[in-house]
């Protein structure tokens, strides 16, 4: 069966990417782990550094609380509009699936920007408080830690949508009869037949918002203002405002640890057909 | 039909989340009508002086015309190399196909902070070789953008190819086929409308990148998301309201479209 002209031919479709992958992005990843153990001498200072520096932990603390923050709100959030969007009337699904998909395809960029211009001082909420006379001096909403949460949360609740949805939609209808069929209420099925059926999708879902907002960087940028510095945002000022290179890429290596260690949580409990990526 | 919908409570907090999906979407449509040069509301005074600056500020037309080039480039790019490689491990499914993939859908799981830094690695690398592709360059801005967008155009393509009868592709190869008549008489043609899913988001996902794009461009290729962002970091520009109303019309206007025509085509099948 495997002939070494198929093999050839393999070789002549497939080759092309992996060729190109591992040259312009596993070899450079390789040299970036490098400067992590070279860079400004050779030897683990950077590593001993990243461990013992406490600006690096608070923004390592910082982050773990974030996102951990953000995922919890941004499940629940998903999992209310998923819910409808799979098990509405056919109008309020089409609502569901527009108020999902045009955040979606936005730039991160414009969204960011959309908060901005809602929340910041001389933005609509504060000046429609002001004009109602509700307060007098502007609220600070963005350029804090809570800008960086309701801006991460509105980026990432679509992404926690689609492996909520498809677990959703993968329910045996059945049930539901049976469940309603013994007497229970329509908020006893929800309870305790919907939810606990959907537990994959959950588990899908918190990993992946999770996995995106550790590496997150324009958002908190943007609505932090510098106050409440990410893991990403550090490297990046590693990189560009205080050339530190080598704490840079000791910060990238344990970051990807970190990920590596979290998608292999994600493919043990949550088998990734299930989470559909693809939507 | 389906036993279970949603009551008056599941539909409010649905309600709810979609009002804080679209809000800051609606926020700036008056933002950008505002006569000021600073972030502010209208306040009665409504201008267009904002929409004018896209098309008189040279910097506005010239990243527009930049990230359109690089995003063209980037997706027929990224396609072709996507295609090609799913269609080799579709039609040969090698022992370590699986493992093929998960590498191959690495620059979409690591975090865009560690690609950009990597990619900043490889283009400063390569500026010392040759001044055409490299750091601050449009066709190393290219070279990041495949890296980045080939993950999306794998998953897309494998999932229309999944959809595709083996059984024809056996007959043909049973009647004598080559490969390559198999693959361009056979395979293609099925998943030509994956195919074109996966050519528009790899082009509007080039068209938005930022993350990496910061970190491996300067001053000479300036794409729309990297002028964007010079404009929200430093001095809020409301120029940037303006072209967030226009993308997000358009946006939307697509978004509707597809949801029409899509519905008009299966509509008849009932």
């Amino acid at each position: 069966m495997r002939k070494p002209l198929s093999s050839l031919s393999f070789l002549v479709l497939a080759g092309p990417l992996l060729a190109f992958l591992t040259l312009v992005y596993l070899i450079p990843f390789l040299g970036v782990a490098q400067w992590s153990i070279t860079l400004p001498e050779p030897g683990l200072t950077q590593y001993q550094r990243l461990a013992g520096d406490p600006l690096v932990l608070s923004v390592f603390l910082r982050t773990f609380r974030i996102c951990a923050m953000v995922t919890v709100i941004t499940v629940i959030a998903a999992y209310m509009i998923a819910y409808v969007w799979v098990r509405g009337t056919p109008l309020q699904q089409r609502l569901a699936e527009l108020c999902i998909l045009i955040p979606f395809w936005i730039s991160v960029l414009t969204r960011a920007f959309g908060w901005l211009a809602l929340l910041s001082n001389r933005g609509l909420v504060n000046s429609w408080l002001q004009s109602l006379g509700f307060i007098s001096e502007p609220l600070t909403l963005v350029r804090n830690e809570f800008g960086v949460i309701i801006g991460m949360t509105h980026f990432l609740i679509p992404f926690a949508v689609f492996p909520l949805a498809s677990a959703m939609r993968s329910l045996d209808e059945r049930v539901f009869l049976a469940a309603r069929g013994m007497g229970a209420g329509p908020l006893r099925i929800f309870w305790k037949v919907f939810v606990p059926m959907t537990f994959s999708g959950i588990i899908g879902a918190t990993l992946i918002v999770f996995v995106f907002a550790l590496g997150f960087f324009v958002t908190p940028a943007i609505l932090g203002g510098g106050r409440s510095v990410m893991v990403a945002e550090l490297i990046y000022l590693r990189m560009f405002q205080s050339p530190d290179w080598g704490l840079g890429a000791a910060i990238s290596v344990t970051l990807v640890v970190i990920v590596a260690a979290l998608m292999a949580l994600l493919f043990r409990y949550a088998r990734l057909g299930d989470t559909g990526v693809s939507k | 039909m389906t036993s279970h919908r949603p009551g008056l409570i599941a539909l409010t907090a649905a309600a709810l989340v979609a009002v804080f999906l679209l809000l800051p979407l609606l926020a700036v449509v008056p933002v950008s009508f505002t006569a000021a040069r600073y972030l502010s509301m209208p306040n009665g005074n409504y201008a267009l002086t904002h929409y004018r600056t896209l098309f008189t500020n040279p910097d506005w037309a010239n990243s527009i015309l930049l990230s359109i080039r690089i995003g063209v480039v980037s997706s027929a790019l990224a396609t072709t190399l996507a295609t090609l490689f799913c269609v080799g491990i579709w039609m040969f499914r090698p022992r370590f196909g699986a493992a093929l993939v998960g590498f191959v859908l690495l620059p979409m799981i690591v975090p865009p902070v560690v690609s950009a830094m990597t990619l900043y690695f490889l283009l400063t690398g390569l500026s010392q070789v040759s001044s055409l592709v490299g750091f601050d360059t449009w066709l190393g801005v290219v070279l990041a953008h495949v890296v980045m967008i080939v993950p999306f155009c794998v998953v897309l393509i494998m999932v229309s190819l999944s959809q595709v009868d083996r059984r024809i592709d056996l007959a043909a190869r049973g009647m004598g086929a080559s490969v390559w008549q198999r693959a361009t008489r056979i395979i293609l043609p099925n998943i030509k409308f994956g195919l074109l899913t996966a050519a528009m988001l790899s082009f509007v996902l080039s068209w938005e990148e930022i993350g990496v794009t910061l970190f491996i461009t300067s001053v000479n290729a300036i794409t729309l998301p990297r002028l964007m962002w010079s404009g929200v970091r430093d001095n809020i520009d409301p120029a940037i309201a303006s072209i967030s109303v226009i993308l997000i019309v358009l946006t939307t206007l697509v978004l509707i479209i597809r949801m029409v025509y899509s519905s008009l085509r299966s509509a008849p099948k009932h």
